[in-house]
């Protein structure tokens, strides 16, 4: 008996010890979250470092990076090189995800509806209004698509979810980049707004002869009825983590640009056109606390794959870790 | 002085405690009026305060804001949250303290008052989840049919019904605060003087005529005090109404459509906000609701206060 209470109360104190002793604090992006969160907890274990990872939104963690109030902020959009520099910071990207869209038409299943991004551009400009336009026909002659008006539903909130989606709409076609452009939030032509995943998924699922678009792990776990894209290489794919990784391969990141990138509209030949990567932002200064930070992000390199796929999250490429490590070791910030 | 040195000590701690609980609240009011003012200046200086007021733009993209339409939605969904709360309310404490019989009164007075504290967030996802399904498919064709032929009223019901729109956060608005409205309705109501109810039953009046003519003048400051209550949770209210809006930023005749209020903008776009004078501009918004609020609430008192003296004179 006494000896557990002993053993108990060395285990309390070397536990409250290394808590004291080495805590990493993150802010910033919501998507990402769940996955940070399963490796933090797979890293104390194993280690008894604790990652405290609050998921205030990607503006919440740049400015809280920006003020060197956190060990690393997280963004889901990258910052230019540019802005890099005038807030002093490093970038890298942790994690992959894809976004989806997803439609709601009685009579049509997963993978039947094809489009590319001319149409979901005019979709969401309202110039496309009814399901049975010339467009969507031509590129779905099999299907037989109802003379029904679309309903567009689009996120309310401002998130990574749409900068992703707008980017890779404003990249594809141009009007689109005349009349809205690209971000977080912008000004929708039509539509009704839902609020987060959840909030579009929900609408989608209750109004018929919708359209909208969520992440990945969303329209698979609501089982919604995604839609196959044409891709830059000209084929028609379906969202999976293998169309993922393949925007993944061919997406060129590029080191000296602190890894400034928007992954949509890659290049390889089975590359899901509406990927992005969620980005890790350090202080250039602080070269002790981001080699700490990095160790964490190491590790989950090495072991994290297959609880982030779990997760429904796409890992980083063998060769991208590979140049995250070279840029890391090139800044001096590269853990022992 | 002289006052409190006739004191013993102990009262002279207590004055002194409750002095400074009163002065950290109203310095709490006026840091928080700095703070949103210093935040916003940047959007204030680049728009400026009529041009924000009036252009409805809310262009992240292109950094061009306005608040016309958030204030727009904001005194639509307030405006017409009371419409439908206050007969409703007022119904509700007549029943309790007129006709209802006694053994109903206490569980029902409870249900009511129960209301005020469900978490506002509960009434978000219920909206969203139930409410709003029952509002597209049921509610809303209904009221085209009927209500949406009649001219002129008829555009305030147009568009294809969806459920996310002003009249349903309007809806959920209003049986947010009809707790409120009642039990202070109730209670003044309860104040009526027997003897004037029995005077008016004796020389003959029904139970409507008593109601009418003798309880509802007598409680009427009272149901006034509970209005003004209702009004500032109303305008101020985010979450219940952040779900069923849609954070459009526009204007529209029909409300049937999707539309933002101040609190919905900040609750939906404050967290992603990531240039300054994006972010400048949310803590505008804050700043002139803040300021609204303020504005309607003295009003609303003024007005209160100048019935009041008519009444006891």
């Amino acid at each position: 008996m006494k000896k557990i209470l002993i053993g108990m109360t060395a285990v309390g104190v070397f536990v409250t010890s290394t808590i004291a002793g080495e805590t990493i604090n993150g802010a910033g992006a919501t998507f990402p979250y769940p996955v940070y969160a399963a490796w933090a907890y797979m890293y104390y274990k194993e280690t008894g470092v604790k990652l405290n990872y609050q998921s205030i939104g990607s503006g919440g963690g740049i400015r809280q990076i920006k003020n060197r109030t956190v060990d690393f902020g997280a963004s889901d959009a990258p910052l230019t090189p540019e802005k890099l520099d005038e807030y002093k910071l490093y970038q890298f990207p942790a994690i992959i995800g894809g976004v989806v869209p997803v439609v709601h038409i009685p009579g049509v299943k997963s993978g039947q509806l094809k489009l590319d991004a001319d149409t979901i551009c005019h979709i969401y400009l309202g110039d496309i209004k009814y399901w049975d336009n010339e467009k969507i026909k031509k590129l779905n002659p099999s299907l037989n698509l109802p003379h029904k008006e679309i309903n567009v539903v689009h996120r309310a909130d401002g998130s990574g979810t749409t900068a992703i989606f707008t980017t890779y709409l404003a990249t594809a076609c141009k009007d689109w980049k005349e009349k809205v452009g690209a971000g977080k939030a912008v000004k929708w032509p039509v539509g009704i707004g839902g609020k987060g995943n959840e909030g579009v998924a929900n609408y989608v699922k209750r109004l018929k002869y919708s359209i909208g678009y969520v992440e990945f792990a969303y329209a698979k776990q609501n089982r919604l009825t995604y839609t196959l894209l044409k891709n830059p290489a000209g084929n028609f794919v379906a969202p999976s983590i293998e169309t993922f990784k393949a925007a993944g391969a061919t997406a060129n990141f590029d080191p000296k640009k602190h890894f400034y990138l928007w992954m949509v509209n890659a290049p390889g030949k089975n590359a899901w056109p509406i990927a992005g990567a969620s980005f890790i932002l350090e202080a250039r200064e602080k070269t002790e606390v981001n080699k700490k930070v990095n160790k964490f992000f190491k590790w989950a390199f090495e072991k994290g794959d297959d609880i982030a796929i779990r997760l429904d999250y796409v890992p980083l490429p063998k060769e991208l870790k590979e140049k995250i490590y070279n840029y890391w070791k090139e800044h001096n910030i590269y853990p022992e | 002085m002289k006052r409190l040195r006739r004191l013993p000590i102990s009262d002279i701690i207590f004055a002194l405690i409750s002095f400074s609980a009163a002065f950290v609240v109203l310095s709490l009011i006026f840091s928080t009026i700095i703070v949103l003012y210093n935040e916003s200046s940047l959007a204030i200086h680049k728009f400026g305060i009529l041009n924000f007021i009036f252009t409805v733009d809310w262009d992240p993209v292109k950094e061009v804001f306005g608040a016309a339409a958030s204030l727009y939605g904001t005194l639509v969904t307030t405006v017409l949250s009371l419409i439908l709360a206050i007969p409703m309310a007022i119904g509700i404490a007549i029943f309790l303290t007129e006709i209802s019989p006694h053994f109903l009164k206490t569980p029902i007075g409870i249900a009511i008052e129960m209301l005020a504290a469900i978490p506002s967030i509960i009434y978000g996802m219920w909206g969203l989840f139930t409410l709003a399904p029952i509002m597209a498919n049921y509610v809303e064709p209904f009221l085209q049919k009927t209500l949406g032929q009649i001219p002129v009223i008829g555009m305030l019901f147009q568009g294809e019904p969806q459920g996310i729109d002003l009249f349903t956060a309007s809806f959920i608005l209003s049986i947010m605060i009809i707790p409120f409205i009642t039990s202070v309705a109730r209670d003044a109501l309860n104040l009526t003087p027997n003897i004037m109810k029995e005077s008016a039953y004796a020389l003959g009046a029904t139970k409507w005529e008593v109601v009418k003519d003798i309880m509802i003048p007598y409680a009427k400051l009272g149901i006034y005090g509970g209005i003004v209550l209702a009004l500032g949770r109303a305008l101020g209210e985010t979450m219940a109404v952040a779900f069923v809006l849609g954070n459009n930023h526009q204007i529209t005749t029909s409300l049937f459509d999707a539309a933002a209020t101040i609190t919905v903008t900040l609750a939906n776009e404050f967290t992603e906000a990531d240039s300054d004078i994006y972010l400048s501009s949310l803590f505008y918004l804050a700043f002139i609701l803040f300021i609204l609020s303020f504005v309607i609430l003295a009003v609303a008192k003024f007005f209160l206060l100048k019935a009041e003296r008519g009444y006891s004179r």
